[in-house]
């Protein structure tokens, strides 16, 4: 229990003292830095509830060594947003109910907003692709990949409409 | 030495010297599930990890035109051989790729963790065997090349010594049709119940099947290789449905498939037989095409 | 009317009211991350339980030494059945589950000793550290071995969890057609994502404790933890942590008791959180059933007569299995006249994995029986599927198989029709752009398009709303109104199905309030019930509405006497008060610093329980919904994709249509999990994929697109005109996907003869 490192998330640096070297990022956010949006429900990497960003690239944090995700900026739900104002990918999924027990929501949250970023206007065929990794007991995915088509629709309207105005 | 993360391949293996017993992590994907689930004890103190996610010389790839060889570094991941340019260069490398656990696991999840892993459900790994891939090794002894094929030494055994890492994969690049093809019950994320792939060469008439979650390890298929390769219409890019038939019979008969929670013997081998069917008929569509 | 068309209906009334889809008042904490499951409580220094189970079926204990566990650094308490100051065993309907393992393990993952440590891996040590000597028996698995009498008793209660028959009729009747079948349903894990998990806080003194846990009944909760703890009820006091979702498996106690022990002994916080491993062990599945059916019929297909056998394994602990099986045996006859009947119903006590409630309760493996008998009976008469279902449907005033007359709207034929009448893909076979991941395998390129064999399946199916056999199963709410704010309180256990924000909209719609507060969810309040048996809509929201209702007339008094007319005369329009001649006073004025104060119970009307010949009116009311399945089969290779749901659903009055949409959704996907890939696989005893890497959940690339009718003709005995929503989408889609893959055989040529769910590849491609 001597480990002693700095994980950089949403931002800020937090140092971790004290730790076994067998936990996880998701234990460690979690259990050591308070940052809970990030959800266990398999520890195998087979239902994408704990998706956070590290290094940009979409990972279950449940299969990444915390103390060994010194060297890259790690993004959770709680980073996604300023002044609590929800993005616009949080928004959708409140309006189209895409949200019933909300236990994936987090871990789809970050999942769409990966997806969008990527591939701004993506097909139904690619949402349901990059989505597969993120399992959801409750609504079906209906709403879900409403949601995400209704994000993809509205960026593209206003791009088109020349920005914020 | 907790965890170490080296900044160049000298360093890692300088480390893998210093603590053979150091666990290698790359993604992490099969590593930590070892660990979550307490089939790998990790001690309170003095855990040593060696973190070869980061060193360049692992994680990016090289393309020898002159040779015809893509070098692929252990630490490269699925997502990036999943997309171009590797995806053209390794079709059925990619295919396999796609299929690897979830977006999730192949942004994390690395070819030489798969190698490591030596899963019989490993699915990069009959893409590998059919294209004859050699698997180089480095110690501080100094460095091996194997032949994948004895790399693989059984479920979830390698020829990788203690202190020893896998540095890269080089893979003969192929002139013809290729292809790879996984059952599974789940239309996504889903382990391999069978796979198959078949990489066949214009200029040397060769056509290799290898099979996958059919045997302690990946399995080439000799005389299904043979039937084919001597069956098929190489000009014409065609193939009898009979010779499609019986090669796929024989890669079936090859296989050795357990009854697991997952299927049974009979299903493995009957799914060998329409997959190889079906690959050899997409390889050689002949009119169709 | 189309989901689509309520919606339009809906903007053109006040927002937020019934039958319009208000946002729920948790979605945006559940987006950002900030709402707290029951998983997200304690923090610094609560300490962690853990627990230990056993690893085999059926074992005698012989001695449990727990010393080693005490010499790890950082255990805190280690406890066994020794340390259980009430009762020793717990259930919902016979208390025959031990606290602790003392005696006899009954199944694998059977609790034996917790324990408290600093740290998950300190507590996984310390488990390890416990030894246990176990003598191991013979397990008892075989339901038939009970039923012919030949197995040893594994409980001192017993192996017959219960035995019921149903006679009804001529029994003896002889029809022109019979068809009959054995059909199988392997064990459903509920697998919600949430995981179980507990925070303890001892009160000071230890005299008492507050246990905030994800659970479906509160107060029944309390019931049995204060037993086994020795406490009096009003000494523990529940609050619902967050519910990640809970589909039955969280009706039954699972580390509640545990939890309160540890917390107890120490006098601090102690938090329990199952894995996802433990999660298969520690709660109740759907029970795996052999049904056997043989239908009688005349030549032009109307049913006579229905003989039926049901065999259900409850595993090693009653939970509700007798309750499962009268909701099996009640629904023999799906939603089809039967003038006649004789069934028998075995639920037994094995040593597998207790089973007990799951969404559908019993009544999806008689529904998978039944329709796989109306295909047959469709093919043996030579009338299409859908056409015979039409000519057998029951309607309003028709007499049950129970002997019970259906009083509930019965939209049976509406259903079917319109369902029917929803368009088919108009996507060719692997999709418009050849698309690998439309084809069955998907990624797994193992199909191309002139693979596989397109089929339609149809499931059509009745489900009982509320609890059953005389269970008074009532629900209380409170509502207090000032200053325009009303503040609703009950015990409803919010799942995610979104009764939270139905309450809000009932208030609105009741009261005329614009702003409603929720109170915590807690046992400061009476009993809301279970949420299950899609019964909260009906049960709570009658509750709710009628607090609501209380504190109008509260209101109305109040202001008849302050302006001199009569109560009797006002009215809330909008969001004032009205009296339909001039008077009209805002709601929030009319409130202004008073208070009005109404708690209210609702009960639905009394049920019996069955005679000894099945008879006696045992339901409270019905729901139907019909399916049609679409299904891209890979006949050589077994695999499947499900390409479209269409489904008409019963609801009664769509109170809050994007919920509803929310349930028909999921439940379309649990019921296609059970048809292609769900199964709990036990191999003498032991459970062999207690994981999601290899028990599959359907992802979105496997789940279809699903096209929705609701049938609303509002339901009279029902306090809102809802019917309950959440069951019937997941029982007749499961039966429909299995027809579709039958029905792709058949045009291939093969033997279409699958009689049991999940289909697996072997089954489709007819290996052994």
């Amino acid at each position: 229990m001597s480990e002693i490192y700095t994980l950089h998330v949403n931002g800020e640096d937090h140092e971790v003292r004290d730790s076994w070297i067998g936990e996880n990022l998701l234990y460690v956010l979690r259990e050591r830095l308070g940052l809970k949006a990030a959800k266990g429900a398999c520890e195998q990497g087979e239902c994408g509830s704990c998706s956070v960003q590290l290094g940009g690239r979409l990972v279950c944090s449940c299969l990444v060594m915390a103390a060994a995700a010194v060297d890259e900026p790690i993004v959770t739900v709680e980073g996604l947003a300023g002044d609590d104002v929800p993005t616009d990918v949080q928004t959708a999924f409140v309006e189209t109910g895409a949200v019933q027990c909300g236990f994936c929501t987090p871990g789809l949250i970050l999942a769409a907003h990966h997806l969008l970023d990527d591939t701004p206007e993506p097909s139904e065929s690619e949402i349901r692709e990059a989505l597969s990794g993120n399992v959801c007991r409750c609504t079906g995915y209906g709403r879900i990949i409403e949601a995400v088509q209704r994000v993809s629709v509205a960026r593209s309207d206003r791009s088109s409409n020349g920005g914020d105005a | 030495m907790p965890v170490v993360f080296p900044s160049s391949l000298a360093e890692a293996v300088a480390a893998a010297g210093e603590r053979p017993d150091a666990m290698v992590l790359a993604g992490g994907t099969d590593l930590m599930v070892e660990i979550n689930e307490r089939r790998r004890s990790v001690p309170w103190d003095d855990g040593a990890v060696i973190a070869v996610g980061q060193v360049p010389e692992l994680t990016s790839w090289t393309l020898d035109p002159s040779a015809a060889t893509l070098t692929i570094g252990a630490a490269v991941r699925w997502a990036d051989i999943e997309r171009e340019p590797l995806c053209s260069t390794v079709p059925a490398l990619a295919q396999a790729a796609r299929t690897v656990g979830s977006p999730q696991i192949r942004d994390a999840g690395t070819v030489g963790g798969n190698l490591a892993t030596c899963s019989p459900a490993g699915d990069g790994l009959p893409v590998l065997a059919a294209y004859d891939a050699i698997v180089h090794l480095v110690s501080a002894n100094g460095r091996r090349s194997l032949p994948v094929h004895d790399f693989m030494v059984g479920v979830k055994q390698t020829a990788l010594a203690p202190g020893e890492l896998i540095e890269s994969v080089s893979i003969p690049l192929l002139d013809g049709w290729q292809g790879y093809s996984k059952v599974g019950v789940r239309n996504a994320m889903v382990i391999a119940t069978a796979s198959a792939c078949i990489a066949t060469d214009l200029p040397s008439g060769s056509i290799r099947i290898a099979l996958g979650s059919v045997g302690p390890t990946v399995i080439r298929c000799a005389d299904a290789e043979a039937l084919a390769s001597s069956g098929v219409d190489w000009s014409g890019r065609s193939i009898d449905a009979d010779v499609a038939d019986r090669a796929g019979a024989l890669a079936a008969s090859a296989s050795r498939p357990i009854t697991d929670h997952r299927s049974t013997a009979d299903y493995r081998r009957h799914a060998v037989s329409v997959m190889v069917r079906r690959l050899l008929i997409r390889a050689f569509p002949g009119a169709a095409s | 009317m189309t989901v689509t068309d309520v919606a339009e209906t809906a903007a053109r009334v006040r927002h937020g009211v019934l039958g319009t889809s208000p946002l729920r008042p948790d979605g945006i904490a559940k987006v950002q991350g900030t709402f707290e499951f029951s998983s997200d409580l304690g923090g610094d220094g609560v300490v962690w339980g853990a627990t230990l189970r056993s690893p085999h079926p059926y074992a005698r204990i012989v001695g449990i030494d727990v010393s080693a566990a005490w010499q790890i650094a950082g255990v805190e308490a280690v406890i066994t059945a020794d340390d259980v100051p009430g009762a020793m065993h717990y259930g919902l309907i016979e208390r025959d589950q031990p606290v602790f393992a003392s005696e006899y393990v009954r199944y694998v993952g059977e609790p034996v000793a917790a324990v408290a440590a600093d740290h998950p891996e300190t507590c996984r040590r310390a488990l390890s550290a416990i030894q246990v000597e176990y003598e191991v028996l013979e397990p008892v698995l075989d339901a038939e071995r009970i039923i012919a009498g030949d197995a040893p008793p594994i409980h001192p209660a017993g192996n017959m969890l219960r035995f019921q028959r149903i006679e009804h009729g001529d029994i003896d009747v002889e029809a022109d057609v019979t068809v009959e079948g054995t059909y199988q349903i392997g064990m459903q894990d509920q697998a919600f994502l949430g995981l179980e998990a507990a925070l303890a806080i001892p009160d000071a003194g230890g005299g008492g404790v507050e246990l905030h846990v994800a659970t479906q009944w509160l107060h029944e909760d309390r019931t049995q933890i204060a037993a086994c703890l020795g406490l009096a009820d009003d000494r523990v006091r529940l609050v619902l942590g967050g519910v990640g979702g809970a589909f039955g498996a969280r009706e039954d106690i699972s580390l509640q008791v545990h939890t309160c022990l540890l917390a107890l002994r120490l006098g601090r916080p102690v938090r329990m959180h199952y894995t996802r491993a433990e999660s298969f062990l520690g709660h109740v599945h759907r029970h795996p059933a052999t049904v056997w059916m043989r239908h009688h019929a005349t030549h032009d297909g109307a049913i006579v007569k229905i003989e039926a056998r049901f065999v259900f394994d409850g595993g090693a602990y009653a939970s509700t299995s007798a309750a499962v099986l009268l909701n099996a045996i009640t629904h023999t006859q799906g939603p089809y006249r039967c003038p006649n009947a004789v069934v028998d119903g075995y639920a037994v006590r094995t040593n597998h994995l207790p089973c007990g409630a799951m969404r559908g309760f019993g009544v999806v493996q008689a529904c998978f029986a039944h329709e796989s008998q109306m295909d047959k009976l469709a093919a043996a008469c030579g009338i299409d599927p859908v056409e015979l279902r039409l000519r057998n449907v029951i309607h309003t005033g028709d007499t049950l198989i129970t002997g019970q007359i259906m009083d509930s709207v019965a939209p049976i034929e509406q259903c079917i029709r319109e369902t029917v009448a929803l368009p088919f893909p108009d996507e060719p076979v692997g999709g418009h752009d050849g698309d690998v991941m439309r084809l069955p395998g998907g990624a797994g390129r193992t199909a191309d398009a002139s693979h596989i064999v397109r089929g339609i399946g149809y499931g059509v199916s009745m489900k009982n709303l509320m609890y059953s056999e005389g269970f008074d199963d009532y629900s209380t709410a409170r509502c207090r109104l000032q200053d325009g704010v009303a503040t609703l309180k009950f015990a409803t256990s919010e799942v995610g199905q979104g009764f939270v924000t139905l309450a809000g909209q009932i208030a609105r719609s009741v009261i005329g309030v614009d702003e409603v507060v929720l109170d915590r969810i807690d046992t400061e309040v009476g009993s809301a019930g279970s949420t299950s048996a899609s019964r909260q809509t009906w049960m709570s929201g009658g509750a709710v509405d009628a607090a609501c209702r209380a504190v109008r007339d509260q209101l109305f008094a109040h202001v008849a006497a302050e302006h001199g007319v009569d109560a009797a005369v006002l009215e809330i329009d909008g969001t004032d008060v009205v009296d339909g001649a001039g008077l009209r006073i805002p709601v929030i004025a009319a409130s202004a610093g008073t208070v009005f104060d109404a708690t209210e119970e609702y009960h639905h009307r009394p049920t019996e329980e069955l005679d000894e010949f099945g008879q006696g009116d045992c339901h409270t009311a019905f729901a139907f919904v019909a399916h049609r399945a679409v299904v891209d089969v890979d006949v050589d290779l077994g695999l499947v994709k499900v390409v479209q749901v269409a489904t008409a659903q019963d609801v009664g009055r769509a109170l809050n249509p994007l919920s509803v949409r929310g349930q028909i959704e999921g439940g379309i996907a649990q019921g296609l999990g059970l048809a292609v890939m769900e199964e709990i696989v036990q191999i003498d005893g032991s459970i062999r994929n207690a994981s999601f890497t290899d028990y599959l959940l359907p992802t979105m690339l496997d789940m279809p697109t699903v096209l929705a009718t609701l049938v609303e003709e509002p339901e009279p005995l029902a306090p809102l005109g809802a019917k309950g929503v959440g069951e019937p989408p997941c029982i007749s889609v499961t039966p429909a996907i299995v027809a579709a893959i039958r029905d792709a055989l058949r045009q291939a040529g093969r033997n279409a003869d699958i009689d049991r769910v999940p289909v697996r590849p072997i089954d489709i491609v007819g290996l052994p």
